[in-house]
């Protein structure tokens, strides 16, 4: 399995070499070298993936060992990665993703002042996934997960220099703390339970653990998928996340990273299959931070925030899919969903680049025409989030929804609202943004916005033409459903399957399609001449349902007023005090004593007499006993 | 009196005499208004002790009391008085400082309780003599025989802190001397100023 | 019949008593070395008593070596004096008073 080294191999190489000699090579050369280095890798991950197809059931999960990590009593924990169907289909979305996205950026981010820096994170964090999604324990998968959400920090607050940026990646590493804690706590409770923490004794001994205990872990570990997954309660950071470049949006903030909390619930299968409440609570959380979501996004006027709450949405029915035991298909909706969500940032990262870095919908409108290939790609991607057949979203989506109507028709009719929302707000933004009126000469000072440069709108294409097609990986007839072929030896009887009546497998992708039409054409008849509309955005819904401004009025400000009365009172007085007070009693016990240091003869010879007397009266009594 | 008829008269006289001698000589020494005077009555209180030194038998240490204290230390304190030219009298002895007179007069009074516990009880342990019998000769002849034997080694010693005691008090008195000539003239700014020069 | 040595003891005492008391009161560092002196005599006296009273030769020839250091310390001590005096010019304690703390 040396071919898996190489793939997780490329990324810290291109790294390492960015590091040393980033600067010399310079605009463009390191953007180049990053992008050579993650396309060899996905090169790489081919090859692997040839080397599995040749193999066949259990053989297809094989391990790579390096060395030993570290050891601590009966923890043992290695350098080892594990290359298996499940991280395969990781590896190779992650790292044709992120080539793609590489080379995108070298269009993006020219003349940049730190342009090789960019690539230098770009190029860890891609190392960095790789670890994450082929660790073979826990331990290094959380080396992974932190090395991920590092690069995601440096990479949000990228343009430092503005505050919003700088507070942003601030948010984000501290909302994911309170996520890794969750992780940890799993990964300890796993260990106190089963002795080990590697994937390949851990999982196939799962059913050992008794409900109780899987619960606990199930949960433990969604806390963190909703930390780096942005699921309710945590998901306001990924808003912030905007901030950063938009490359880095689409593939961190989209694409791969927030999907690596879907792919450790995926990966955690077996403990999950057990925890029926826990993955009951996962798939009700995963619901409604889908509609939620779906609804704020309705109402933003920044184009890249509604693209971020669609993010949070679309994970969101990934969680629903985690939840109802339908694992192939929340992977399914994640491969495709990283191809048209990073079109969609993609898309409107070239917009913002050929406007001047304007990101707000009110100051677009009429680029159509201007910017063919920008518009056309994303209304591609609009028709595959939408879920309309045939495009990659009305499988996925398709195959999630159905695993969530055989678990209970609730969920379906929340998810179908949500679907409808979908097609609804990203309509919105293609009709405000690609038609309608002009509106962005005060951003432009009059000269038109033109099509962005080839090396940004050939990532498009492809993205586009993986996006339009990515379905062809599991239709839903036997026979050519290749994706849930390949998967299934890896979850095996965690797989939760549905029977559906046959009327139902006719009604329900039906009733998807009518909807995301519906959506459509409800965009379509409201927001075609209209780029504002205050009774369909209310405050509310812009304002993301207020949960930021609740986190901000307590946590935030409560923290602040914490840290503020700490300094006011607890230090002065209690802290200072005590050191104060130490010091001071023995100033005063020293004040004593230095009385009786009076430097006069005479006194001093009366505490000897007074010791001679005391000394006297010991021996007294010592001798009388 | 019962007391006589246990004990010599002679014995008796000599003693109360002593005694009497010792308390005029440390009262006086006590309230004396000036040193010389103080200085005469320390010599009285010596010559009482020595006479209780002879009562007990100890006629060389008497002879020696007498030479050494009232023939030696008691001439040096009155030479040092006389050169001090402090032979006035000692301003406010007692007066003014009741506290501390009182807490010396409380410290003293149980320190002799204590003393009285111990000189009237029988606290002898009955240990064998180490040094020798006091009995078993003339005194000096005991002492002599002691003294060159088994503490041949701690008189020797004493030789050699007379000689310390005696340099040492030559070194005391002439560097204090140049010391007070040295403050005087501030050593430190003389040292400034040759370093400037 | 000999005078009884507690009589002796008891005197001692006293004697170490009132020198205790000189040391404790006066002024003077002179009249105040003197009452040291005094205090010496008294356990000197003591030793002497008990020397008798145990038969030992022990107790005189501690008297010896006692008036032996009591030379030295008077030597020592009056050079003392003598120093502070040309010093200071005083020779009253409570004016010596530089180690105060």
């Amino acid at each position: 399995m040396v071919v898996l080294g190489l793939v997780i191999g490329f990324p810290l190489l291109g790294f390492l070499v960015l590091l040393a000699f980033g600067k010399r090579m310079g605009d463009p050369g390191a953007g180049w070298f990053g992008t050579i280095a993650v396309a060899s890798s996905f090169v790489a991950a081919i090859a692997t993936w040839i080397v599995l197809l040749t193999k066949h059931g259990s053989n297809r999960t094989q391990v790579l060992h390096l060395f030993r990590w570290f050891q601590a009593g009966g923890l043992r924990v290695d350098v080892s990665f594990r290359a298996d169907p499940l991280s395969i289909v990781m590896i190779l979305f992650v790292t044709g993703v992120s080539a793609v996205i590489h080379l995108y950026s070298i269009g993006y981010m020219k003349r940049d002042a730190r342009f090789h820096q960019f690539f230098i994170y770009l190029n860890l964090f891609v190392f960095s996934m790789l670890v994450l999604v082929t660790a073979n324990n826990l331990p290094l998968t959380f080396l992974g997960w932190e090395g991920v959400g590092a690069c995601s920090y440096w990479l949000i607050s990228f343009w430092f220099e503005r505050p919003t940026a700088a507070s942003a990646g601030k948010k984000a590493f501290i909302i994911n703390r309170i996520g890794d804690m969750g992780f940890l706590l799993g990964t300890f409770l796993v260990f106190f339970n089963l002795h080990s923490v590697s994937y390949s004794k851990v999982l196939p001994e799962a059913h050992q653990l008794s409900s109780g205990t899987a619960e606990a872990i199930a949960l433990l570990f969604f806390l963190a998928a909703a930390g780096k997954s942005a699921q309710l309660p945590l998901f306001t950071w990924l808003l912030d996340a905007m901030e950063g470049p938009t490359p880095v949006s689409a593939l961190i903030h989209a694409a791969t990273m927030v999907t690596a909390g879907v792919y450790l619930m995926a990966r955690l299968s077996p403990i999950l299959a057990l925890a029926h409440a826990a993955s009951m609570t996962i798939a009700i959380i995963g619901v409604i931070t889908a509609f939620v979501a779906a609804m704020a996004a309705t109402s933003q006027t920044d184009i890249k925030k509604i693209v971020a709450f669609s993010t949070v949405s679309q994970l969101g029915y990934m969680m629903l899919g985690i939840g109802t035991g339908a694992y192939i298909a929340a992977i399914f909706l994640m491969v495709t969903h990283a191809f048209y969500k990073a079109l969609i940032f993609l898309s409107s990262g070239s917009v913002i680049h050929s406007l001047d870095s304007e990101q707000s919908i009110r100051r677009m409108g009429a680029l159509a025409k201007l910017m063919p290939i920008t518009a056309w790609t994303m209304i591609i991607a609009w028709l595959s989030i939408a879920g309309v057949p045939p495009f990659s979203g009305f499988f996925s989506k398709g195959s999630v929804l159905e695993d969530a109507f055989g678990r209970n028709e609730l969920l379906w009719v929340v998810g179908v609202v949500t679907a409808l929302l979908t097609a609804y707000y990203m309509g919105r933004l293609v009709f405000v943004v690609f038609y309608g009126n002009a509106r962005w000469q005060e951003v432009t000072h009059g000269h038109d916005p033109h099509e962005s440069p080839r090396i940004m709108t050939i990532p498009l294409i492809v993205l586009a033409v993986a996006a339009a097609t990515a379905g062809l990986l599991n239709l839903p007839y036997s026979g050519l459903r290749f994706l849930h072929n390949w998967l299934a030896p890896v979850f095996g009887s965690a797989l939760v399957t549905y029977h559906l009546s046959s009327s139902e497998k006719i009604l329900l992708p039906a009733t998807d399609a009518v909807v995301a039409l519906l959506g459509i054409f409800l965009a379509w008849r409201l927001w075609r001449r209209h780029s504002e509309r205050k009774a369909l955005e209310p405050a509310v819904l812009f304002k993301g349902w207020y949960i930021d401004t609740f986190y901000d009025r307590t946590f935030a400000r409560g923290g602040t007023a914490l840290a503020k009365f700490s300094d006011r009172v607890v230090d002065p007085t209690i802290v200072d005090g005590a050191v104060g007070g130490i010091a001071w009693l023995f100033r005063w016990v020293g004040g004593l004593g230095k009385r009786v240091q009076s430097g006069l003869v005479r006194s001093y010879l009366l505490i000897m007499v007074a010791g001679i007397v005391v000394l006297l009266a010991y021996v007294l009594l010592s001798a009388a006993r | 009196m019962i007391v006589a008829s246990v004990i010599s008269v002679p014995q008796l006289i000599v003693f109360i005499v002593s005694v009497v001698i010792i308390a005029i000589g440390g009262v006086g020494l006590l309230t004396a208004r000036y040193p010389v005077h103080a200085a005469l009555f320390l010599v009285m209180t010596l010559f009482g002790v020595a006479i209780l030194f002879i009562e007990e038998g100890a006629e060389f240490l008497a002879a020696v009391q007498v030479v050494v204290y009232a023939g030696a230390v008691v001439v040096l304190f009155l030479f040092v008085i006389m050169l001090l030219g402090v032979d006035r009298e000692e301003i406010a002895s007692f007066a003014g400082d009741t506290v501390r007179v009182g807490l010396a007069g409380v410290g003293v009074v149980l320190i002799l309780a204590e003393l009285f516990v111990v000189a009237t009880g029988a606290w002898a342990t009955g240990a064998h003599s180490v040094a020798g019998k006091l009995s078993s000769g003339s005194n000096i002849g005991v002492l002599a025989r002691s003294v060159f034997t088994t503490y041949l080694l701690p008189f020797e010693l004493t030789a050699a802190l007379l000689v310390i005691a005696v340099v040492g008090a030559v070194i005391l008195s002439r560097r204090m001397g140049v010391e007070t000539t040295t403050l005087d003239s501030s050593p430190i700014e003389s040292g400034r100023r040759e370093v400037e020069q | 019949m000999t005078i009884p040595g507690s009589w002796y003891l008891v005197v001692a005492a006293l004697l170490f008593g009132l020198g205790t008391f000189g040391v404790l009161t006066r002024r003077n560092v002179i009249v105040m070395f003197m009452s040291v002196e005094l205090m010496l005599n008294a356990v000197n006296l003591t030793f002497v008593t008990y020397a008798r009273m145990l038969n030992d030769v022990g107790g005189q020839i501690a008297v010896f070596f006692v008036l032996v250091v009591a030379a030295a310390e008077v030597v020592v001590g009056l050079g003392i004096i003598v120093a502070i005096f040309r010093h200071r010019a005083t020779v009253t304690v409570d004016d010596i008073s530089s180690l105060k703390g």
